[in-house]
């Protein structure tokens, strides 16, 4: 890896409980520019918490998250300038039912950016294009199919311009067909070189593309490995047992 | 022996039986479905036959139409005094808001609808504009309008005002009032912040926990007390704020139920792309929420509207109250005169409460159809 990248995410020791329940327990990573991280685990690990405290879509309880040089706190502040660094794609979409494609992709660019409508629908085309969906601008999302509607989601988040994207199991929801569809388009985004961490089940696609894959199991980060060592020699009882109930079937 | 058969022409297509067609089956279907439903329609066909003669002899047949006093009406068997109706048709509309100033009441009028019915129409005009104009010129317009005392409009005190102007003036501040603030209260609700939370609460519940006819009596009777001596306000005024915060509490409550159908990945989404809490709630949330609870919204419309007859309570004349008050006027005594101004004020009611009912309707199947969800 080029250590003279920047470090794009600092997490220092956070800590995070939901009432009692104490869900991420001391979580420490560094991501650098450009740095393509796949999370993995068992449900309930607190993989999707960890990245939804990325853009304070949950706040931690204790430590430090430093995003793109922006220290996350109470600050509402700052919180709005780290969500329009960092886009976010959900398992849901969570699309906005009563707006067109188009009208979704520009809703950010327009209100928080301040883009004219035109360059709004411009660039929100361009991407559309990119996620190769431009004819379904005008539609609605409960027009389209799950792939669709993810595909939407990713370009609706890209056109914020971000400078890390965090996927949230997208592919989780989709049906076995069109999951594909939308694990393209990530790959074509990693090969453009943007930030990424992923939380997804898609073992090829974090093969494909990971730099790094993380093994989380009850709040703990458990192993960081790059993909091949990961699958291959897993140091941990845990992961071995995780890799190898996901890989036999 | 053979089991199969294989066409060897075109099969012209046969009318449909009889049974399966036209007013036939609209009446096996909908009539006679069933042994219960038969006899439904058997019980409902006698009561119109016996009801319903009646009913149009004393509308129509034998009803008096036209007369200068009651006497007409006071005749055995007459029925429905429509000519008392037609006498006091000016005090019903305007109550006794004098004859030279009426044109203010009727410009008022023309202004209000001429903002509203662009509003309620779709069409491509800049909504945001509408909604200002009524909310903000609209309403100062109407006050100079319709009690003057600026630019030499003579001044007409409240104590005047009467009939289906004092309802819609009633109705509709209450109705403007109460969803707009009304939102702000729902949204108070689910805030985050507990002292914002725990207003909204207070003031939602201590409104809905109180009936209406409380609410006018304290403001007409009660808020002098405790306002310095010489301090007064009108008291219509005072009962148009007591309506207003009253259906707010219950315009939040309806709206509370539309916000928490929103599902959180919406609000997530909104937080995620970077909008403001305003931003999100007016492009994301509301138009989502809003759009679930219409029934529930209008249904409140309606109440409201009928529950503007109270105001009688405190000395103000609505439609009810001055149809009430005119059929004891001596020159129109009859034994129908009170009947037919009540189905009068009924009518005029129903009319307002069924075109809300019929919008509502029509505004969900636009935004469906518009969503195609």
């Amino acid at each position: 890896m080029d250590a003279q990248k920047k470090t794009m995410i600092e997490i220092d020791h956070i800590n995070k409980w939901f009432g009692d329940f104490h869900v991420l327990k001391d979580i420490s990573l560094s991501v650098r520019e450009s740095e393509r991280l796949v999370v993995v685990g068992p449900s309930g690990s607190g993989k999707s918490t960890l990245i939804r405290c990325i853009n304070r879509l949950e706040a931690h309880n204790e430590g430090r998250i430093v995003v793109d040089g922006i220290e996350l706190t109470e600050d509402l502040k700052r919180i709005d300038e780290v969500r329009r660094e960092v886009g976010m794609v959900f398992q849901q979409f969570n699309l906005f039912p009563h707006m067109t494609v188009l009208e979704n992709c520009t809703l950010a660019p327009v209100w928080v950016r301040k883009l004219p409508q035109k360059e709004a629908d411009e660039l929100a085309m361009s991407f559309l294009e990119r996620v190769r969906i431009p004819e379904q601008a005008l539609k609605y999302p409960g027009q389209l199919s799950g792939g669709q509607q993810q595909r939407v989601a990713i370009a609706r988040a890209l056109c914020m311009n971000p400078k890390i994207m965090l996927f949230d199991e997208p592919t989780s929801a989709l049906d076995p067909e069109m999951i594909k569809e939308v694990l393209d388009v990530m790959v074509d985004l990693a090969d453009g070189g943007m930030t990424m961490i992923c939380v997804t089940h898609e073992m090829g696609f974090a093969k494909r593309v990971a730099d790094r894959v993380i093994f989380m199991d009850e709040g703990e980060i458990i192993e960081i490995k790059p993909p091949q060592e990961f699958f291959e020699s897993p140091e941990h009882e845990r992961t071995k047992l995780f890799l190898s109930q996901i890989l036999d079937n | 022996m053979s089991d199969h058969f294989v066409r060897t022409t075109h099969a012209p297509a046969k009318p449909a039986p009889r049974i399966q067609i036209g007013w036939v089956r609209w009446a096996r279907e909908n009539l006679f479905s069933s042994l219960l439903n038969s006899l439904l329609t058997v019980i409902a066909v006698v009561l119109l036959v016996v009801m319903l003669p009646p009913f149009l002899d004393w509308a129509f047949f034998s009803a008096v139409f036209s007369a200068v006093d009651g006497s007409a009406c006071r005749v055995d068997g007459a029925g429905a005094c429509w000519a008392f109706v037609e006498a006091k048709f000016g005090q019903f509309l305007f109550g006794r808001y004098p004859d030279a100033e009426k044109w203010r009441v009727v410009l008022t009028l023309i202004l209000g609808i001429a903002g509203l019915a662009p509003l309620l129409i779709p069409n491509r005009l800049p909504r945001q504009w509408l909604v200002a104009y009524l909310l903000v010129p609209f309403p100062i317009l109407a006050f100079v309008l319709l009690s003057g005392g600026f630019f030499g409009l003579e001044k007409v005190e409240t104590s005047d005002w009467g009939g289906l102007m004092v309802t819609l003036v009633v109705a509709l501040t209450g109705i403007a009032a109460s969803l707009p603030l009304g939102v702000l209260l729902a949204l108070g609700r689910r805030s985050e912040m507990p002292v914002i939370r725990m207003f909204c609460v207070i003031f939602i519940e201590f409104w809905r926990g109180v009936p209406l006819i409380t609410v006018l009596f304290m403001s007409s009777v009660m808020l002098p007390l405790f306002l310095p001596e010489g301090m007064s306000f009108d008291k219509l005024l005072r009962a148009l704020i007591g309506v207003a915060l009253f259906s707010s509490a219950y315009m939040a409550e309806v709206v509370r139920g539309g916000l928490a159908a929103v599902p959180a990945g919406q609000y997530e989404a909104g937080k995620a792309l970077g909008l403001t809490y305003w931003q999100s709630m007016n492009r994301i949330v509301l138009p989502q929420a809003l759009t679930t609870v219409i029934p529930g919204i209008v249904n409140n419309f309606i109440g409201l509207f009928k529950d503007t007859t109270l105001v009688l309570v405190i000395g103000l004349f609505d439609l009810l109250g001055i149809v009430q008050s005119n059929s004891t006027d001596p020159t129109w005594l009859s034994p129908q005169t009170a009947t037919t101004g009540y189905v009068f004020a009924a009518f005029v009611f129903w009319i307002f409460c069924f075109g809300m009912s019929r919008y509502s309707v029509f505004m969900e199947r636009r935004l469906e159809a518009g969503a195609q969800r």
